[in-house]
């Protein structure tokens, strides 16, 4: 014991971020420790973790992970933001300077009480970022011009090829033949680059062309795309090219930009069946590529196959309105191989910064931006034009397009103004105006393009936006658009949304497989910083040396931890991690000539984005069985291999297995997979569990994907952003996604529209890395793991455990086995919304077994904390020993009433058979400080069979 | 649980109502009770011909989405339409209101594939 006491004093001393990020102390580790009957950290892991697994080394980082202190941290991470150089950018495509209002820029972006919750699974305690994201949907939904949208995608060029699956799940169904997809040559290039990559995956066909010219509409194409505005900055009327496409039994989808479509006459009207787009300019900075919120519109009659998540409003068992995740078994984790997509992940935290900016200046104050950034784009086209310059488009919008005659000096005076334009050839350029463009900024632009100084405009306007393309319907009618624009009022209604919200701020997220851990002030710091935020992500290379570094100093920390030779850090969400390493492996077959290897094994355990992924990566998906205690079962495993033989693409496996326990056959598994010439594919959601004490490489991974917003501290955002990098070994490194802006690719095209994903928020992953160094990333995987046995054998005296290892521990993680429950009517959403009266979030419920709870402590939840959780659980249990024996109802008791929301508690008729105090106190604690959820239990059913995603009538619920 | 005799079963809880070349299909009790509340149901096109253990139609509730086979090979005459607005028959009145499909043109060869209602009994009993 004394002897791990100086170590474990000595690891506290060495590392001064250890005591901030680890929550229990040495004292409590100790104790701990006696409580599972061990003497020693060291032996709790080596009976937990096979020996054949374990790392034969220390785990050894680059010389960025020194585990100095924040402050010093903070100073090495300000050096290498330095290294970026913020030029004023208006290259377009897509992305676009915008002003982030001060009071959401702190209340929302900064606010941890925003960006620390987690999807809202239990929308009794989220109806604040529901609310939020109806507002989104009500945003997007009416300047589309279509009756249903999403809350979020991941970016504009996936939410095209979203669109596109879509399109072929409806269109196949009617034309065999289809197979062909028209993407208009206007299209912005890293769309059209990420259609190609999805299309070729699923053996479809891509043509760019001129859209107008229809000849190009053949039998075999099912959907054609258009860019509106269009790359070139043209505003085009579509609505022909749309029905003649349409009248051909072809899907239109339209890629749209939200600001413009405050001025332009929505898509929807134009007879657009998809509109997509980015939010981005709505508040949400560039960021080098993300993230912010894609997203997605539709027609009510493919409501139930839209891609993602959609907030539908519904009422709680009073009647009172209130919001939650609709059709949610449309997700992937219930379809599985068919599900049409893969996301999951969404943007939740850029949606609501977008729906807040739209909520900030309501329809008109979006309409003035709009005006203003276009009367910049009118004036400078008349400079040029004054200039002697020719300008192609007669009709734009906030893109100007300019045939430049001595190309030489403008790139010249561009340089010395420190100004990026985007360079279409050597001598055209189209520069995209923006809300931040100010007089000045405007005088240097039209000196560095034109040479002359700033022309007053002559007072005849240029026609920018000819009569048939305006807009004519009104939008954003609803009061939340009207109401709060004062900031007093605005501030107060983004604090009342946040109040209704269970977060990180507020108490234990105990989510299995989702591990949620500190996202510490410190890591998220660096995000806000302009050089990290306001770049562009298509700026030259030379402008981006800081992420440059930063980016590889956090692959050569994703290399050795993984224990494998490459890194991409393009995939923006484990599910697009998971397609691109899928993809990966696809090709190096195909490089091989084993183009035969299209079967993917997929146990029954794991979770629905595998399959999904699979199937989106053109392989066939083949279940793999469990046995009893949830490990792959291994004759089955064999026998597959065997049978499948020469057509076996890859295994994908999770490790620590989802079922919260350490397999010892894995590396048997892997080497079988190899034997037979397939490749393994390893889900890393649960490497929380393995860093530095075991390895993917280790194991015989080929691929894994590493949830960043999991193990690297990223916070979930409420449901987004997430980051899904890839590590694979060396023989697939050069599969990994190629550059969305570069023509050749060597091997996979590319998966999101910015080389690095979301790059801006790779600078918390790279603090985390920094802070903790080798040491004390690996100590946090011993602390989960402990804490885990700890909450583990506490519960276990009161309700089973399912699947321990060998030695009768589990990983990081424990499967709390409510199903006896049933017996006397308690369901396990019972449970879940009974700790919601106790002040907690659930577990994770219902997976991987259905009907049980699943619970992650994390190492950063403090003793005092897990300890509090377990006495409400075996408080839960209690009172469910009341209705066992008959002293409660079945139908009526506080788990079956709950959550017990003030506006029940505040009842004149209470005809519940205990007590107030027991409803709403049921631990003293509560007395001090409780936080309440917003309403009572909510009525799936009746929003699932009534979907209303944008801003309900409140009429409609009196 | 409710297991009429006069009808025909499969092991994938569809019951069908043979009459001639005709066959109405539905869920079963047992069916619906364990995929809990039905919010939705996606039918085929009247006309479409469907194949045997092809999929027939979708059934959703808010725990799963779960496709139902074509127990019969044959052509859609008609589909339940008034599942669009109540879906709940389903749940409510599996033998009755909820039918999901006709199907016409079946082929008594495939009959024999069929369960009993004393067969289907003992496989829910398992």
């Amino acid at each position: 014991m004394a002897k791990q006491d100086t170590s474990l004093n000595d690891l506290y001393d060495q590392i001064p971020f250890l005591a901030r990020h680890i929550g229990v102390g040495i004292t409590d580790i100790e104790d701990m420790l006696a409580y599972l009957g061990v003497t020693s950290l060291d032996e709790l892991i080596n009976k937990t973790v096979p020996d054949s697994i374990r790392l034969q080394a220390e785990l050894q980082l680059p010389p960025f992970a020194a585990a100095a202190s924040e402050f010093e941290t903070l100073q090495a991470i300000r050096s290498l933001a330095k290294k970026n150089i913020v030029y004023r950018t208006y290259v377009g495509l897509g992305y676009y300077n915008c002003i982030v209002p001060s009071v959401i820029q702190r209340n929302v972006f900064e606010n941890p009480c925003w960006y620390t919750q987690y999807t809202p699974y239990q929308p009794e305690i989220a109806q604040g970022r529901l609310e939020a994201l109806i507002n989104f949907q009500t945003m997007v939904s009416e300047l589309a011009g279509l009756p249903i949208a999403n809350a979020s995608l991941l970016d504009e060029a996936t939410a095209v090829a979203e669109g596109i699956a879509m399109a072929y799940a409806v269109v196949q169904k009617k034309n065999a033949e289809a197979n062909k997809i028209v993407l208009d040559d206007r299209c912005f290039p890293q769309t059209i680059a990420v259609v190609k990559t999805r299309a070729e995956a699923l053996g479809l066909t891509v043509q760019v062309c001129d859209i107008t010219d229809v000849t190009h509409y053949t039998k075999d194409t099912f959907a054609i795309v258009l860019q509106y505005p269009a790359a070139d900055g043209a505003i085009i009327n579509y609505t022909e090219i749309i029905t003649t496409a349409k009248s051909k039994g072809i899907f239109a989808i339209v890629a749209a930009d939200l600001l413009a479509l405050t001025l332009l006459k929505p898509p929807g009207e134009m007879g657009a069946d998809v509109v997509v787009g980015n939010s981005q300019r709505f508040g949400v900075p560039p960021g080098f590529g993300g993230p912010h919120a894609a997203f997605f519109a539709t027609r009510e009659e493919y409501k139930r196959i839209v891609p993602g998540r959609i907030v539908g409003a519904s009422r709680d068992k009073f009647g009172t309105l209130a919001y939650r995740l609709a059709l949610q078994t449309r997700e992937q984790h219930i379809r599985r191989e068919k599900a049409t997509s893969n996301i999951c992940t969404a943007q939740v935290l850029l949606a609501i910064m977008a729906s807040m900016y739209a909520v900030y200046h309501g329809p008109e104050g979006l309409k003035r931006i709009a005006r203003r950034v276009q009367s910049y784009a009118e004036r400078f086209a008349h400079c040029c034009i004054n200039a002697g310059l020719s300008v192609p488009q007669s009709a734009f919008f906030d893109t100007v397009e300019v045939v430049l005659s001595d190309a030489v000096t403008v790139r010249k005076r561009l340089t010395d103004l420190q100004i990026n334009v985007h360079w279409e050839s050597v001598d055209k350029v189209r520069i995209a105006f923006d809300e931040t463009v100010t007089e000045n900024d405007f005088a240097d632009i039209v000196f560095a393009i034109t040479g002359e100084q700033d022309v007053p405009i002559d007072g005849q306007g240029f026609a920018s936006i000819p009569s048939v393309l305006l807009r004519q319907s009104s939008f954003l009618d609803q009061p939340v658009f009207h109401s709060y624009h004062s900031e007093t009022e605005f501030l107060r209604y983004v604090r009342r949304l946040e109040s209704r919200d269970l977060s990180l701020a507020t108490s234990m997220i105990p989510l299995g497989s989702c591990t949620m851990k500190l996202n510490a002030t410190t890591e998220m710091i660096p995000v806000g910083w302009s050089e990290f935020n306001t770049i562009h992500p298509y700026v030259p290379e030379a402008q981006v040396a800081g992420y440059t570094e930063l980016c590889s100093d956090l692959e050569q920390a994703l290399v050795a931890i993984t224990g494998l030779a490459a890194v991409s850090l393009q995939p923006n969400a484990g599910s697009q991690g998971e397609y691109a390493g899928l993809l990966a492996i696809k090709a190096y077959h195909n490089a091989n000539n084993q183009s035969q290897r299209t079967i993917c094994l997929i146990p029954r355990s794991a979770h629905g984005t595998n399959p999904a992924s699979a199937v989106m990566a053109g392989l066939q998906v083949v279940v793999v069985n469990c046995d009893d205690s949830g490990n792959i079962s291994e004759p089955d495993l064999f026998a597959k291999v065997e049978q499948y033989g020469e057509t076996l693409a890859a295994l994908m496996v999770t490790y620590p297995s989802t079922h919260g326990v350490f397999e010892t056959t894995i590396k048997d598994i892997c080497q079988k997979v190899h034997s037979h010439g397939g490749q393994v594919y390893m889900d890393g959601a649960n490497l929380n569990a393995l860093v530095g004490l075991s390895s993917p490489g280790v194991l015989g991974a080929d691929v894994v994907h590493i949830n960043l917003h999991k193990t690297f501290c990223i916070p979930h955002g409420g449901g987004g952003p997430g980051m899904g990098p890839i590590a694979v070994a060396s023989h697939l490194s050069s599969f990994l996604p190629g550059n969305p802006l570069s023509d050749t690719h060597s091997g996979a095209g590319p998966v999101s529209a910015a080389r690095y994903g979301s790059a801006s928020i790779l600078p918390i992953s790279w603090m985390y890395i920094a802070l903790m160094g080798a040491r004390g990333l690996t100590f946090a995987t011993r602390v989960a793991i402990l804490n885990a046995n700890y909450m583990a054998a506490r519960l276990s005296k009161y309700c089973p455990v399912l699947y321990k290892g060998a030695a009768g521990f589990v990983a990081h993680e424990c499967i709390l086995d409510v199903r006896h429950f049933k017996k006397a009517g308690i369901e396990v959403e019972d449970i879940a919304k009974r700790l919601m009266d106790y002040g907690f979030h659930a577990p994770t419920v219902s997976f991987p077994v259905p009907g049980t709870l699943m619970i992650e402590p994390t190492e950063s939840e403090s003793r005092a904390e897990i300890d509090l959780f377990c006495d409400a659980l075996i408080s839960i249990f209690e009172e469910i020993k009341q209705v066992e024996t008959g002293e409660m109802p079945v139908d009526n008791n506080p788990l079956k009433n709950a959550p017990h929301p003030v506006s029940v508690l505040a009842r004149d008729v209470w005809d519940y058979p205990y007590s107030r105090i027991t409803a709403a106190f049921p631990m003293p604690h509560l007395l001090q400080y409780k936080f309440w959820p917003s309403v009572a239990r909510i009525d799936g059913v009746y929003g699932d069979r009534n979907l209303v995603c944008t801003c309900p009538d409140i009429s409609t619920f009196e | 649980m409710n297991i009429p005799d006069n009808l025909k079963y499969t092991k994938d809880h569809e019951w069908v109502l043979i009459s001639d070349d005709e066959a109405v299909v539905g869920i079963t009790e047992f069916a619906q009770s364990e995929l809990g509340e039905i919010v939705f149901v996606e039918l085929p096109a009247p006309g479409d011909t469907i194949e045997k253990n092809s999929t027939l139609c979708v059934v959703e509730s808010t725990k799963a989405a779960s496709d139902v086979y074509a127990p019969l090979t044959g052509v859609i005459q008609e589909v339940n339409a008034i599942l669009g607005d109540t879906p709940d028959l389903v749940n409510t009145e599996p033998y009755a209101g909820g039918w999901l499909v006709k199907i016409t043109g079946v082929n008594s060869s495939e009959f024999s594939e069929l369960l009993s209602a004393e067969e289907y009994r003992s496989l829910t009993q398992e």
